[in-house]
């Protein structure tokens, strides 16, 4: 079984977001890069669904240089080789685009996506590769199993979830409880370094967006603090101050 | 040429989720100066349709097709398109719920569209250009974007559009779409209900509670906070990675985020990943016994104490309220 992970290289979440150039550009000075913890999630799992030889785990990132140690972590996680399609991801119709080309020269037998990037958090990837690639796809999965040649997915929805077969090949984008992430031990840190690391040139795709600004949330007000023993004054208050009960 | 909006059902119910999306449909409709038709696909019965009207919708899509009875997103995308490409619109509007997400993608790439997901406001076409502002950043900011594409998407974030009465003809037409077999490669099995009464995403407050609780034996206290407002439960990331709470109950950077009218956070300190998936909420209340905790900052209002004091006065003086009304 030939499984693809497809990484983006997104702030941390510990990160302040803050903007440049008149809020037309995500300030990244100082602002530390990470595996997007979705994808970290979607790794674990499929190195989980290949251990002991059952398959191979190959992952996929577009991006520029700077989005390496990225790529060298999930190596160092577990994955066998990795490929860099040399690009910035300037939106998700673009990283979607670019991933069906490769795919459609080098098919896999399941594709996993984080369920978003926690940067721009479209969740659209998933969605757009099954659709270029004409196959299958299921975003935001709490659980994947796969049984011969065909996937069960556990899928969020409001108010409970829904238990889907999917058959390979598939997309699928991953949520927590699919996996555990894992930490690289010293051995996979080591090994990380000489794994197999393509570099392939992008193909042309016209995007149809382009971020024109940004803004934060509006700050607001003081907060007005309330004796533990006035709870019935909070209580009027939400009903006539800020009238949400 | 018509805007097209997709109005999910649940159970053969529309949610209110999804009035808000057909009221935010029809006012871009009457920005553009055309009519709103709206696609409902599955067993929806016939009184339930005419309240798509009561929002706004001038025709109504019905498509009863004995195959897409459960959602499938690959097929859902092609009826979306199919009917996209026969009502001529060249803007498709849906919710950006759980199943939304699956489907705006595919939408967008059959419909060679650009696609603009977690909008919470209206487009403004004002000047030439076509933008709109997103969610980014898992909350921590919003992104303007311009959609340069001729054909659009736009999946609507629950809770960031008012239902608004506007009532229309809504005159209901079969619509028969040719679904092909290798759209229905993925099957649903089962659906599982989860045992809250108000499903986290759709609950207007919400009650959330953080490792101050010391357990999960001590979530009854929460659960019949959120009872008596009428609320769901919601937890932060510590409390979900000690397998205390769900994971579907972790609200947060990499959980989901909330946009409720209230949100009662208790004993949670309001570490930024946290405050990244509440900051659109309208009104935060936050009970701490750490005066110093990070989220009396971004708090509306607060109470110094402890949790095990101050909610069981709280449930009281809730429940004294709600009879009085």
């Amino acid at each position: 079984m030939k499984i693809l992970v497809c990484i983006s290289n997104v702030p941390d979440t510990t990160t302040k977001i803050t903007f440049t150039n008149n809020n037309t550009q995500f300030n990244t000075n100082g602002v530390q890069f990470i595996l997007n913890p979705y994808d970290e999630i979607a790794l674990a799992r499929a190195i989980e669904l290949t251990d002991g030889g059952a398959g191979e785990v190959t992952v996929i990132n577009v991006g520029e240089a700077n989005t390496e140690p990225a790529i060298r972590k999930a190596l160092a996680i577990g994955a066998a080789n990795a490929v860099r399609i040399n690009a910035p991801a300037h939106d998700a119709w673009f990283v979607a685009n670019q991933l069906a080309a490769y795919v459609k020269e080098h098919p896999f037998d399941v594709i996993l996506t984080g369920r978003e990037s926690i940067d721009y958090n479209g969740s659209k990837v998933a969605g757009m590769l099954g659709e270029l690639l004409n196959l299958p796809s299921v975003s935001i999965i709490k659980k994947l199993d796969i049984n011969g040649n065909e996937g069960t997915v556990e899928r969020e929805i409001e108010g409970g979830k829904e238990i889907l077969t999917i058959p390979m090949p598939f997309v699928a984008g991953t949520a927590e409880g699919v996996a555990e992430p894992k930490i690289p031990n010293m051995r996979g840190i080591m090994s990380a370094r000489t794994k197999p690391l393509a570099v392939v040139q992008p193909v042309e795709i016209k995007t149809f967006t382009e971020v024109i600004g940004y803004e934060t949330p509006a700050p607001r007000g003081q907060v007005k603090l309330i004796n533990t023993n006035e709870t019935e004054k909070l209580v009027e208050l939400l009903h006539t101050e800020a009238k949400v009960i | 040429m018509p805007v097209l909006v997709y109005t999910e059902n649940a159970g053969g119910k529309f949610k209110k989720s999804i009035f808000e999306v057909v009221s935010y449909a029809r006012a871009v409709a009457d920005e553009a100066k055309t009519t709103l038709t709206a696609i409902s696909i599955g067993d929806v019965k016939a009184d339930e349709l005419s309240l798509l009207g009561k929002y706004g919708a001038d025709k109504v899509l019905q498509v009863t097709n004995s195959n897409l009875k459960n959602f499938v997103n690959q097929a859902y995308a092609s009826v979306i398109a199919e009917a996209a490409k026969s009502e001529g619109a060249d803007l498709v509007i849906l919710s950006n719920s759980f199943s939304g997400r699956g489907l705006a993608p595919r939408v967008g790439v059959k419909l060679n569209a650009g696609v603009a997901d977690g909008a919470i406001s209206l487009p403004d076409f004002s000047g030439g250009k076509f933008t709109i502002k997103n969610t980014a950043f898992s909350g921590k900011a919003f992104a303007t974007v311009e959609l340069t594409s001729a054909k659009k998407v736009i999946a609507l974030t629950p809770n960031s559009y008012h239902v608004i009465e506007k009532p229309a003809e809504a005159k209901v037409e079969d619509f028969t779409p040719e679904v092909k077999e290798s759209d229905f490669k993925a099957m649903l099995k089962e659906i599982v209900q989860s045992t809250q009464k108000i499903s986290l995403p759709d609950a207007e407050i919400v009650v959330s509670g953080g490792r101050g609780l010391k357990g999960p034996e001590n979530w009854g206290m929460l659960e019949e906070l959120a009872d008596a407002l009428g609320g769901a439960l919601a937890c932060s990331k510590p409390v979900s990675d000690a397998g205390w709470r769900p994971h579907s109950e972790h609200v947060g950077q990499t959980g989901i985020a909330v946009s409720p009218n209230l949100y009662i956070a208790i004993g949670i300190s309001g570490a930024i990943q946290h405050l990244a998936g509440v900051s659109r909420s309208r009104v935060i209340v936050v009970i701490n016994k750490d005066p110093e905790a990070p989220f009396f900052k971004v708090a509306d209002y607060g109470i110094v104490g402890d949790a095990f004091e101050v909610v069981p006065k709280l449930i009281k003086a809730v429940k004294a309220y709600k009879t009085t009304v």
